[in-house]
């Protein structure tokens, strides 16, 4: 993995007085908040927080929805990402994003996976398949298709299929996997292989997740952040927000009175 | 309760309704169409089979030889029958109807002979009055024919010959010119050498001439006397000829060759006589060729622009008038197009092309006049909404997260359109190139002004250089249908031709789209086992 510079040693991405407006509503408020390297980051708050808005800014996949607007500064890699110049693919590139819905493409399960490495342009067959061996491995996916992998992606079982959509942002390596609710589909089962799966990949990894289950918050994370209406109400490490909340929203939340 | 009853046979008499009404609409439109289809088979396929040869006795000592063809009932009220009796250069029409009542007796005479002919349709008749006499005759005809192939053979030697010889005059005559241009003295020994041997050659050439229209003269000659139902004599010139069969003695095995030979003339042979008889070969080679360039020009451009329309252009109220516009254009009167054809392809694009590339050979127009390229065109126009619309309705259902999915591994817009989201949006893609098709093979109207014929003298890709010819006129079963059908002086003889080609259009829409159905398919297969 390639070595990250980082505005310091502990922190890889540093979010400076974030405003973000969709049209003319802000659906963000003055967010400051700095996501730690190689650990694990929740975001929780009730539905329409801004959790999943946060997450599209810092790969700027906001991008895609029309008429958005974001002010101050994310900083990764010492740039500003929000700047117009950033080049986007490669910024996605580096920091990475699985979505609450797993959506395989319509291809075979090996192609699947190194579909980021071909986009990027890489053709060789050896660095491919060792790609598609490490990631589906790393999400330990691989000895259950591995007889299977020129076969539609398509007939993956919905939690085989999420594990794929990992396998997929993890094959070209980047620095940040940002994951959105990706257990929200998923059986008890495959969230407990999701989630065994995040804490291997902390390793190499910087990982934020969204999450509305608070167990898996707390059992997973090491940092927790807690949003309310488009604002950063509380961040903390996840066992003082869990055990001895400063904010009285953030308790309420936690100890399920509202929400 | 009893209430509560009431109601619910009210509610179910509602719904009984409900599936009377929409199943009883499903029906009429299912009998509509099967009663078209039957038609349609039954006739076609009918044509071909040889029916036996009658002989009808009537009152007044006439006597018919020939087959029922259709029953009516004249003003009169009494029963008629229409019978096909051929001998067309005889008494003037193929068929002729006659009051049942007048009909004696009927038998099956067993050398009832039937000859299809080059010219004025078959012959109905016998080879002689006896049994002896008609076996000398059938001796007397394969030997005749025997006779004309080996002469044919000669023939067609001698015309090579001949083609040979002109090539050589045509070369030393350019020789000729090109020394004269460079200056060659007129009495130069070279110049008078090759005018010599011209001379010579052309000389050999009015000898082998003459040789061949001797031998023509004899095929000419060369004849058989038969017999008619009235029992007069006819003689039938060997060389019309095309085929002969005694139908009363056929077997279900003869019938069955028989069907499959006439079938087989119909696919691979060229029209004769007005396109009456012979084979329909170059409208469905017409055909064919016109849907596939029409494919190859409304598929990429229907695609492109469904894909612009969906994936780039900005929403708002431009995009929305686009839409509507296009939407409007699949229902704009196919002639309409042809018009725009005419005006924009053959005498703007065609005309141009004709000044600058092909200005030696005009007044006479090259690209400026109909022709099968710019029918396609014309045809591609006309079914690219097709492919826009339905193009746009797949691409709107492929989920956004699987865009941005893509995005979100580095992938541009455009990689995620051309490797994500078509291979997605395919089989419904497909849908709409089937309806293109299936529109485009049907449609006569604009290609009567774009380039179809009645007879093409060539057909659009052809053994001679550059092989393939765009700028040529073709035939269409289509028009063909309208051609033979309601514009041949001869509408009895040719009914049969115009079932047939009907069932073969029928034939190449449905095989077409068959084709693509299972393409669709096997895509569906592949790209949507489930996703949740
Ligand atoms: N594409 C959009 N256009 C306009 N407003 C949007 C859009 N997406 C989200 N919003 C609004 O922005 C706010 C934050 O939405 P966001 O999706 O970030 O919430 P969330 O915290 O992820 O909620 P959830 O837990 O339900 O996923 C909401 O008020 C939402 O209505
Ligand atoms: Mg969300």
């Amino acid at each position: 993995m390639a070595p990250v510079q980082t505005t310091n040693k502990t922190s890889i991405i540093k979010i400076t007085d974030l405003d973000f407006f969709y049209g003319d509503t802000q659906a963000l408020f003055k967010i400051n908040l700095t996501i730690a390297k190689n650990r694990i980051t929740s975001f929780i708050g009730p539905s329409g927080c801004g959790k999943s808005t946060l997450l599209r800014c810092m790969n700027r996949m906001y991008d895609v929805i029309r008429n958005t607007k974001a002010s101050g500064s994310i900083l990764f890699d010492n740039n500003n990402i929000l700047q117009t110049s950033t080049d986007v693919t490669g910024l996605r590139r580096r920091i990475g994003m699985v979505f609450q819905k797993s959506n395989p493409f319509a291809k075979t399960i090996y192609e699947n996976v190194v579909y980021g490495l071909r986009i990027a342009g890489e053709n060789k067959k050896s660095v491919l398949d060792q790609a598609v061996e490490e990631s589906l491995k790393g999400t330990s996916l691989f000895d259950e298709v591995k007889d299977r992998l020129n076969e539609s992606a398509l007939g993956l079982s919905g939690g085989q299929m999420q594990r794929l959509c990992i396998a997929r942002a993890i094959a070209i390596k980047p620095d940040v996997i940002l994951m959105d609710e990706p257990c929200s589909a998923l059986d008890p089962k495959s969230t407990a292989k999701v989630e065994e799966l995040m804490l291997n990949l902390k390793k190499d990894y910087s990982i934020v997740i969204v999450t509305h289950n608070m167990q898996q918050s707390s059992r997973i994370s090491e940092y927790t952040a807690f949003f309310l209406e488009g604002r950063l109400m509380e961040k903390d490490t996840t066992q003082k927000i869990f055990t001895n909340p400063s904010k009285k929203e953030t308790e309420d939340y936690i100890t399920g009175k509202f929400g | 309760m009893g209430d509560y009853k009431k109601a619910s046979n009210k509610a179910i008499g509602r719904e009984n309704f409900g599936i009377y009404f929409t199943g009883g609409a499903l029906l009429l439109i299912l009998l509509v169409v099967c009663y078209v289809m039957v038609i349609v088979l039954v006739n076609g396929l009918g044509v071909f089979w040889q029916k036996p040869l009658v002989e009808w006795h009537l009152k007044g000592g006439e006597t018919l030889l020939g087959y029922e063809n259709q029953r009516d009932v004249n003003s009169a009220g009494q029963d008629i029958v229409q019978i096909k009796i051929a001998n067309r250069d005889i008494v003037g029409s193929d068929y002729k109807w006659i009051k049942l009542a007048n009909v004696l007796t009927q038998n099956l005479p067993e050398n009832a002979l039937l000859v299809e002919r080059y010219e004025y349709g078959d012959f109905f008749g016998y080879l002689g009055n006896s049994k002896i006499d008609s076996k000398n005759k059938l001796a007397e005809l394969k030997d005749k024919i025997t006779q004309l192939d080996s002469k044919s053979e000669r023939l067609t030697n001698l015309t090579d010959e001949i083609n040979k010889l002109d090539l050589k005059v045509f070369n030393n005559n350019n020789l000729i010119k090109s020394l004269t241009y460079e200056g060659a003295e007129n009495a130069s020994p070279e110049l008078t050498l090759l005018r010599n041997e011209n001379e010579t050659l052309i000389g050999l050439i009015g000898n082998i001439a003459q040789k061949k229209n001797k031998i023509l003269a004899l095929n000419s000659q060369l004849n058989i006397t038969l017999k008619l139902a009235n029992g007069k004599d006819f003689i039938l010139p060997i060389e019309k000829i095309l085929h002969f069969n005694f139908p009363n003695q056929m077997g279900l095995v003869d019938k069955v060759g028989d069907y499959l030979r006439k079938l087989w003339r119909l696919l691979s042979e060229e029209p004769r006589e007005a396109n009456t008889e012979g084979g329909i070969f170059p409208a469905i080679f017409g055909t064919i060729i016109m849907v596939f360039l029409m494919s190859i020009l409304s598929f990429p451009l229907g695609v492109i622009t469904a894909i612009y329309l969906q994936e780039y252009a900005k929403r708002g109220w431009l995009l929305s008038v686009v839409r509507i516009s296009v939407n409007n254009l699949a229902g704009v009167p196919s002639i309409v197009y042809g018009i725009f054809g005419l005006g924009f392809f053959i005498y703007g694009i065609g005309g141009f092309i004709d000044q600058t590339f092909f200005s030696e050979f005009l007044p006479t127009p090259t690209f400026g006049t109909g022709g099968i390229l710019w029918a396609s065109l014309t045809l591609g126009l006309l079914t690219a909404p097709v492919v826009i619309v339905s193009t746009e309705e797949a691409l709107a259902t492929i989920p956004q997260g699987v865009r941005e999915s893509s995005l979100a591994l580095g992938a541009t817009k455009f990689q995620t359109v051309l490797k994500v989201v078509l291979p997605l949006a395919s089989p419904g893609m497909l849908t709409g190139f089937i309806l293109a098709m299936a529109r485009a093979a049907g449609e006569v109207a604009p290609l009567m002004i774009t380039g179809v014929v009645k007879l093409a003298p060539s057909l659009p890709i052809d053994g001679e250089f550059p092989f393939i010819h765009l700028n040529r006129k073709f035939m269409h079963l289509g028009f063909h249908i309208f051609d033979v059908g309601f514009q041949s002086p001869n509408v009895e003889a040719s009914r049969a031709m115009v079932y047939m080609t009907t069932l073969l259009l029928l034939f190449i829409v449905i095989l077409m789209v068959s084709i693509a159905i299972y393409i669709r398919s096997r895509m569906i297969e592949k790209y949507s086992t489930s996703s949740i």
